[in-house]
C-alpha cells in the first residue's frame, strides 16, 4: 500500500517512535502473540481514546499475573496464547461466490432450522446483493429506537459516541481482574454490542432480528454492555441457532448487564458454536463471563440454550445489590459426542428481600460430560433472601455423564434456600410408546427432550423458542440407535 | 385383517409365546383372556413390534403384508394401535401436543401435509367429548400424575383420535369404575365398523358386557388353549381357568 507523505509521517509518529513498535497497523491481521504493544495497537486501530487504551493495558498487566483456571470439570489442551492473532479486520470479502460452494451438510442444517436463503448466504459467508428489505428493516428499526432515546450500537461505536456511559460502566460488573478469561477479553476485545435504555423507557421490541443479521460473524473476544436505566425494560437476544463455524478455537466473551432501580433486563442466548466432529476433533472452546448487577427492585433474567462448543465454561450470574431485587437463571445445556460443558450460575444476595430462581436442565448424550455448577451466596446483611434451585439432568445412553455441584454460602440466618435435583434417563418404554403412536425414535427423543426442557423454553421469546426447539432436535440427531 | 400363524416369541432367551394361531377379520371383535403371566401383553407387544421380543418362528401379517421387518412406527402408520396396560409418562409433553405429533407423523408417512390447526382442534373437541374428558386434562403432561382410570381413558381418547384399523386393548378395564367403563366402552364401540377390528385383552367378563366380542380365546402358557363364542367368557368367570389348565395337561 502506498502512503502519502503525510500518512507515513503520522504513522511513524504515533506508533513506531512512541512505542517502539513495528507492526504495520494497516495490515488486516496482526502477527501472533500478545504483548503490551499488541494491546496498544488494537486500541489504536479502533481509534480509541487514551483512557480506553489505559484500561486495556491495566487488564493486560493483570492477566499476565494470572493462571488459567483448572477447577472446572473439563479437560482440554490449553491454548497457546502466544500462538493467536489478536486482531483481524472484519472480513468484508465473501468466502464463497454462491451457495453451491458451501458445505452441503451445513446447508442441510440451515434448511432444518428454517433459515431463509438470504440469511443462509449471510451466515455461510456467501456474497449477497444488497437486500433492500433487510436494510430498510434495519433502518426503520434504528429510527424507532432512536425516537425513544435507546442507544444500540457496536461497542466500538459507543466508545466513540458515548464515552461517558462506557467509561462509567465498563468493568463495573466484571472488573478486568475478575478472572483469567475476563482479563484477556478486557485487554484485547475486538468488538461487541452496546445498549442503553433511558429512564422509564420500555424497549418496544426484542433486540433480535436486527441483531442476528448484524452479528452473524461474531468475534473471538466480544464485549457486550447493556445498561437499563431506572424503571426501564429491555429484552435482549444474543446468538444464533445456525451452527457457527469458526477458525478461531478460543472464544472468551464478556457480557455486563446493569439494571438500575426498578429496571428489568431479560437476556436470552442461543449458542451453537461448532462442537467438534463425532470423534471430538476441532470445535470451539467457549469461556464466557456474564454477569448482571441489580439495583433496588431491579430484575435480571438470564435464559440460555447451549448446544455448541467442544468445551463450554459459562456462569451467567446476578449480583443482587439492591433491596427487593430479583435474579433468574434458566438454562438448557446439551452435550453430545465428546462435548464438555461446565455451566451454571452465581446468585449473590447482598440486598434485603432479594430473590433468585435457578432452573437448570442438562441433557447429555454420546460420551459427553455435562456439569452444573451453581453458587448461592447470601451476605450477612441480606435479610430474608430467598433462593429456589432446580437442577434436572437427562441422560441418553450409558456413556455420558451428568454432574451437579451446588454450593451454598449463607451468612444470614433468615435466608431460605431450596435445592432440588433429579436425574432421569430416556427409557426404552417411553420410546416404544411413542413409536407405537407412529412417532419414530428420532422424533420421540426430540419430543421427550423438549418436554424435559419446557420450563426453560417457555422463558424464551416465542420465535426464538421455536428455533431453539429445532436446534435441540438437531443437536441430538443420531445420538440413539 | 390380522393373520397369526404358529407364532413363537422369546424375551431374554425365555420362551413366552409358544405357537399362537389367530385370525382376526375386519369387522370382528376378539377377546383374549387368560391367567396372569400367560403371555397376553407379550402377544400385544409382538403385534405392535416391540424389539425386545424376538420372533423365533411363525408369521404375522396385517392385511396380507408380513409385519416381521416393519418397525413399530411403520405398523402404527398401517393402523395398528395398542392401548397399553401400563401407559408411560412423558413429562412436559401435553396430551394435545403428543396427539398432534402422532397424527402429523402418521400423515407425513403417508405423504400428507400436517393437519390444519382448526381441523385438529375440531377433532380434539369431538373426541374429548365422546370420552367425557375435561379440556384442562388435555394440557397436562402425558400420563404424569394421572390416576389409573385417567390413564386408561386417555389411551382410548388417543385411539379415537387415531382411528386405527386394528386396536388392541390391553386390560383397559382395570382401574376403571363402572361409569368410566361405560364411557370407555362407548368410545370403543364407536370405532367398531366393518373395516376395523378390535382385540380386547381382559380378565373380566364385565367389560365384555359392553364391548360384545364375536370370539373369545383363552391364552395359557403361551398358547391359545380354547376358543369359543362370548359364552366362553361367562363360563370362565364362573369356573376360573383351572379346568382349562387340566384340559391342556390331558
Ligand atoms: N421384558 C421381559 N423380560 C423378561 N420376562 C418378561 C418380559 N416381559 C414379560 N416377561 C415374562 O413373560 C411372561 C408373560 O408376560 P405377559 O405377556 O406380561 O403376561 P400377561 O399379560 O398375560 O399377564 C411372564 O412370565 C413375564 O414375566
Ligand atoms: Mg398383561
Amino acid at each position: 500500500m502506498a502512503y502519502t507523505e503525510e500518512e507515513l509521517k503520522k504513522e511513524l509518529e504515533t506508533k513506531e517512535y512512541e512505542y517502539g513498535f513495528y507492526t504495520d497497523i494497516e495490515s488486516e491481521t496482526f502477527p501472533k502473540g500478545l504483548s503490551e504493544e499488541i494491546v496498544i495497537a488494537i486500541s489504536k486501530k479502533k481509534e480509541e481514546p487514551e483512557w480506553m487504551t489505559e484500561w486495556r493495558l491495566e487488564a493486560f498487566r493483570v492477566w499476565q499475573q494470572m493462571e488459567e483456571p483448572e477447577w472446572a470439570n473439563v479437560t482440554y489442551k490449553k491454548p497457546d496464547f502466544q500462538d493467536i492473532s489478536y486482531y483481524s479486520a472484519p472480513n468484508k470479502k465473501p468466502k464463497y461466490e454462491s451457495l453451491d460452494e458451501v458445505d452441503p451438510e451445513l446447508l442441510a442444517t440451515f434448511e432444518k432450522l428454517g433459515i431463509s436463503l438470504e440469511e443462509q448466504k449471510k451466515l455461510a459467508g456467501v456474497a449477497v446483493d444488497i437486500v433492500m428489505d433487510s436494510v430498510s428493516v434495519a433502518t426503520t428499526f434504528k429510527k424507532t429506537l432512536a425516537e425513544k432515546g435507546i442507544i444500540f450500537c457496536s461497542i466500538s461505536e459507543a466508545i466513540q459516541e458515548h464515552p461517558e456511559l462506557v467509561k462509567k460502566y465498563i468493568g463495573s460488573v466484571v472488573p478486568q481482574k475478575d478472572n483469567f478469561y475476563a482479563a484477556l477479553n478486557s485487554a484485547v476485545f475486538s468488538d461487541g454490542s452496546f445498549c442503553y435504555i433511558p429512564k422509564g423507557v420500555r424497549c418496544p421490541m426484542e433486540l433480535s432480528t436486527y441483531f442476528r443479521i448484524n452479528q452473524a460473524g461474531t468475534g473471538q473476544f466480544e464485549r457486550t454492555l447493556v445498561i437499563a436505566d431506572e424503571g426501564s425494560y429491555v429484552s435482549y437476544l444474543e446468538g444464533c441457532t445456525a451452527p457457527s463455524r469458526d477458525e478461531n478455537q478460543l472464544h472468551a466473551a464478556v457480557v455486563e448487564l446493569i439494571a438500575l432501580d426498578d429496571a428489568e433486563i431479560k437476556y436470552s442466548t442461543v449458542q451453537n458454536w461448532f462442537p467438534g466432529d463425532k470423534e471430538g476433533k476441532g470445535g470451539v472452546f467457549n469461556f464466557v463471563t456474564k454477569r448482571g448487577l441489580c439495583e433496588k427492585n431491579a430484575k435480571i433474567s438470564w435464559t440460555q440454550v447451549e448446544t455448541g462448543s467442544a468445551v463450554t465454561w459459562k456462569y451467567p450470574s446476578c449480583v443482587l445489590k439492591g433491596d427487593n431485587s430479583i435474579g433468574e437463571f434458566y438454562s438448557i445445556a446439551v452435550t453430545n459426542n465428546f462435548q464438555q460443558a461446565d455451566t451454571g450460575t452465581k446468585m449473590v444476595h447482598l440486598g434485603k428481600n432479594t430473590k433468585s430462581t435457578i432452573i437448570s436442565k442438562g441433557i447429555s448424550a454420546g460420551q459427553s460430560q455435562n456439569s452444573y455448577r451453581g453458587l448461592v451466596q447470601v451476605n450477612s446483611r441480606a435479610e430474608n433472601a430467598r433462593n429456589f434451585s432446580q437442577c434436572d439432568s437427562l441422560l441418553m445412553g450409558n456413556r455420558c455423564g451428568a454432574h451437579t455441584f451446588p454450593y451454598i454460602e449463607a451468612k444470614n440466618k433468615t435466608a431460605q434456600i431450596e435445592h432440588e435435583a433429579t436425574t432421569s434417563k430416556i427409557g426404552e418404554d417411553q420410546i416404544f410408546y411413542c413409536n407405537q403412536r407412529g412417532i419414530d425414535t428420532e422424533k420421540a427423543i426430540a419430543l421427550i427432550v423438549n418436554g424435559f426442557s419446557k420450563e426453560v423454553l417457555n422463558k424464551l421469546p416465542m420465535e426464538f423458542a421455536v428455533e431453539a426447539q429445532k436446534l435441540l432436535e438437531i443437536s441430538l440427531e443420531g445420538s440413539v440407535g | 385383517m390380522l393373520q397369526i400363524n404358529d407364532l413363537h416369541a422369546s424375551v431374554e432367551g425365555k420362551k413366552i409365546l409358544k405357537g399362537i394361531n389367530l385370525e382376526v377379520k375386519a369387522g370382528e371383535v376378539h377377546a383374549i383372556m387368560g391367567p396372569n403371566g400367560s403371555g397376553k401383553s407379550t402377544l400385544a407387544s409382538v403385534i405392535a413390534g416391540k424389539e425386545e421380543f424376538e420372533v423365533k418362528k411363525g408369521s404375522l401379517a396385517l392385511e396380507g403384508e408380513d409385519l416381521e421387518d416393519l418397525s413399530p412406527e411403520e405398523r402404527a402408520h398401517m393402523g395398528v394401535f395398542l392401548s397399553f396396560q401400563y401407559p408411560v409418562e412423558i413429562p412436559g409433553v401435553s396430551v394435545t401436543n403428543f396427539m398432534k405429533t402422532a397424527i402429523n407423523e402418521s400423515r407425513k408417512a403417508k405423504g400428507l401435509e400436517d393437519m390444519p390447526a382448526n381441523q385438529m382442534l375440531k377433532l380434539i373437541r369431538e373426541k374429548s367429548e365422546l370420552l367425557e374428558i375435561d379440556r384442562k386434562f388435555l394440557s397436562r403432561s402425558l400420563n404424569e400424575g394421572f390416576s389409573g382410570g385417567e390413564k386408561k381413558r386417555n389411551e382410548i381418547f388417543q385411539m379415537a383420535m387415531l382411528e386405527p384399523k386394528l386396536a388392541i386393548l390391553d386390560e383397559t378395564d382395570s382401574g376403571l369404575d363402572i361409569d368410566a367403563l361405560r364411557i370407555v366402552a362407548n368410545g370403543v364401540n364407536k370405532l367398531r365398523g366393518k373395516d376395523n377390528a378390535i382385540i380386547v385383552i381382559t380378565h373380566y367378563q364385565r367389560l365384555l358386557e359392553y364391548i360384545v366380542p364375536d370370539f373369545v380365546h383363552v391364552l395359557h402358557d403361551g398358547k391359545i388353549v380354547k376358543s369359543g363364542s362370548k359364552n366362553l367368557a361367562l363360563e370362565l368367570e364362573e369356573k376360573g381357568y383351572d379346568w382349562l389348565k387340566q384340559e391342556t395337561v390331558v
